[in-house]
């Protein structure tokens, strides 16, 4: 298939689920209620619609934000969840939250993406220590790297009594999104488009050192962006709706088999399919309990060990 | 011509490169040769800024390199590595379309798609262009690379070990291309080569190397004597001539 084929495709199903987003939920709402009924358009513009946009948001920034990561460290199995960049963030969020707790948003916000940077500096620079023969184990030391930083998160939301934070942080869901309380998701997204711009350099560091550096690239200057990116699409997100594991891992796996990694045409593709699917699991817990909700964190958390466990068995087969 | 002066380094208390002084020439084809690990390699990538070297500096058509902006060096210098393991899955075409990357930024002219074309001739990979790298053999992903360094279009380009994984048509191939650059296209050439046949048969320069250090270097027919590279690889080697071309002998 032609890129343009996979961009028809995304694009017309991220328009089919938008809309069937749209018409989900608690309250019953159906075309006709929305002509006749002034409530029930308020029932969209404040509650269905920033939700949908949020979740788009979120999916599409964090399966870029892993894709990002996945070139800079020119490893498949990470993503800012196996990095120790969520857990940093959260750190960040946490001292705020203790120290300066009447600070504004935007304050917390910008903490938390500072914290989310060191944090990843850290992991990258625990990664170049790594022989590049054993692929495993950089995901495997992001683990455990990840591991010690939550530890310390958890220990002093312990001593202060702010574990539910902690909960809070950590399970991505949409269900409290409303009109004024998402829109620093829209930063997210805008981070996003911003790489795109960058696409072609993404793609060489992704290469490696060496060849970008015979290509004319400055090396450090797109590992900084892609790491200051991440770092901030990453806070954005915990900030507003809660870590997402996974998305950033099985996305651009998935996108690199169909269409390779040739980020200037698959970028598109990756947020598409990320939006999609983190769609796709926030309805199904819209559904599943209803009138209960799912987090979607948990639902794609399912979802995402399912397509990544056999995205593993099937590249054994093939090889 | 690269000028290469008291080049050292070091690296974890070894010394790899050891107070190197020597001149690349011009619109040439210099072979760079000696035993395991006599710093071939690392000299090539100090010279491609691959390394910061300890010790010394590299001046190319007198500029001191670490003055000249990338940019505009990767438009003078472009460099294969050896290793070249690959993560990403990349087309052949569009990584050889990398090559024009310090040209155009990413935005393709007819020219540069000319060229990108052309490239894939020259390296017998028009029919592989839409494979990915991940799905090609090792001679097949190394011509490649040195497809994408010759699209890259640079007055010098440093290759090593570019053999290594070739069978003998594209070896030749290889190498003729290499001459017809320097002989009707004004560039110069600086490559590992570790079959002293190749060395004779192709290059116009020989810099010998051994434990970081130059042994002799100089015109080919001139430096590449029995008596130099029996001393280079402590091994007995002897240069013959046979319908006017030069020979090593060194197998049993």
């Amino acid at each position: 298939m032609q890129p343009r084929h996979y961009y028809m495709l995304t694009f017309s199903g991220l328009l089919t689920l938008s809309v069937g987003s749209l018409f989900l939920g608690a309250q019953a709402l159906t075309l006709s209620g929305l002509l006749n009924d002034p409530q029930k358009l308020q029932l969209l513009l404040i509650s269905r619609l920033p939700r949908t946009l949020a979740t788009l948001l979120t999916g599409a920034s964090m399966a870029v934000a892993g894709v990002i990561m996945q070139l800079l460290v020119r490893n498949r199995f990470v993503e800012p969840g196996t990095t120790g960049t969520n857990e940093a963030a959260m750190l960040g969020l946490l001292a705020v939250t203790l120290l300066a707790p009447d600070w504004p948003i935007v304050l917390q916000m910008t903490i938390a993406a500072l914290s989310a940077l060191a944090g990843t500096l850290g992991f990258l620079h625990l990664s170049r220590r790594l022989p590049p023969q054993q692929p495993l184990l950089i995901p495997l030391v992001g683990l455990i790297y990840a591991g010690v930083l939550m530890s310390i998160a958890t220990f002093f939301a312990y001593q202060f009594d702010l574990i539910q934070f902690i909960g809070v942080w950590m399970s991505g869901e949409f269900s409290g999104v409303l009109a004024g309380r998402y829109e620093l998701l829209w930063l997210a997204g805008a981070l996003s488009v911003l790489v795109y711009f960058a696409a072609d350099q993404f793609t060489i560091a992704g290469l490696g050192q060496g060849l970008a550096i015979s290509l004319g690239l400055r090396y450090g200057q797109i590992v900084a962006l892609g790491v200051a990116t991440v770092s901030m699409v990453s806070a954005l997100v915990i900030v507003t709706v809660g870590a997402l594991p996974f998305v950033g891992l099985v996305v651009p796996n998935v996108v690199s088999r169909l269409m390779g990694d040739n980020l200037r045409q698959s970028l598109p593709v990756v947020a598409g399919i990320g939006g999609g699917l983190v769609l796709v699991c926030d309805m199904l817990g819209r559904v599943l309990r209803s009138p209960y909700e799912i987090p979607a964190g948990t639902i794609f958390g399912i979802v995402g060990a399912v397509v990544f466990l056999s995205l593993l068995l099937g590249r054994r087969s093939h090889a | 011509m690269i000028d290469v002066s008291h080049l050292s380094y070091v690296i974890a208390d070894h010394q790899i490169l050891n107070d190197i002084t020597t001149q690349l020439p011009r619109n040439q084809i210099t072979a760079l040769i000696g035993p395991n690990g006599a710093g071939k390699s690392t000299l090539l990538g100090a010279i491609a800024r691959q390394l910061t070297p300890s010790v010394g500096e590299v001046r190319i058509g007198g500029e001191n390199l670490t003055q000249i902006d990338p940019q505009v060096l990767a438009k003078r210098m472009a460099i294969v590595a050896q290793q070249l393991h690959v993560g990403s899955r990349i087309r052949v075409a569009d990584l050889v379309g990398f090559g024009r990357w310090p040209h155009s930024q990413g935005r393709l002219s007819a020219a540069d798609n000319a060229a990108i074309s052309d490239a894939l001739k020259r390296f017998d990979l028009t029919a592989l262009h839409h494979r990915f790298l991940d799905e090609l053999s090792g001679g097949q992903r190394q011509r490649a690379f040195l497809a994408m360094a010759y699209t890259q279009d640079t007055d010098w380009l440093l290759l090593d070990e570019p053999l290594n994984n070739l069978d003998l048509k594209h070896a030749r191939s290889l190498m003729a291309h290499l001459r017809q650059m320097v002989d009707h296209g004004g560039k110069s050439v600086v490559v590992v080569l570790h079959d002293l046949n190749f060395t004779l048969a192709w290059a116009d320069h020989v810099v010998a190397m051994r434990a970081g250090q130059v042994v002799f270097s100089g015109p080919t027919t001139e430096v590449a004597t029995s008596i130099a590279l029996s001393d280079l690889y402590q091994t007995e080697i002897e240069v013959t001539s046979l319908n006017d071309r030069r020979f090593a002998l060194y197998h049993r």
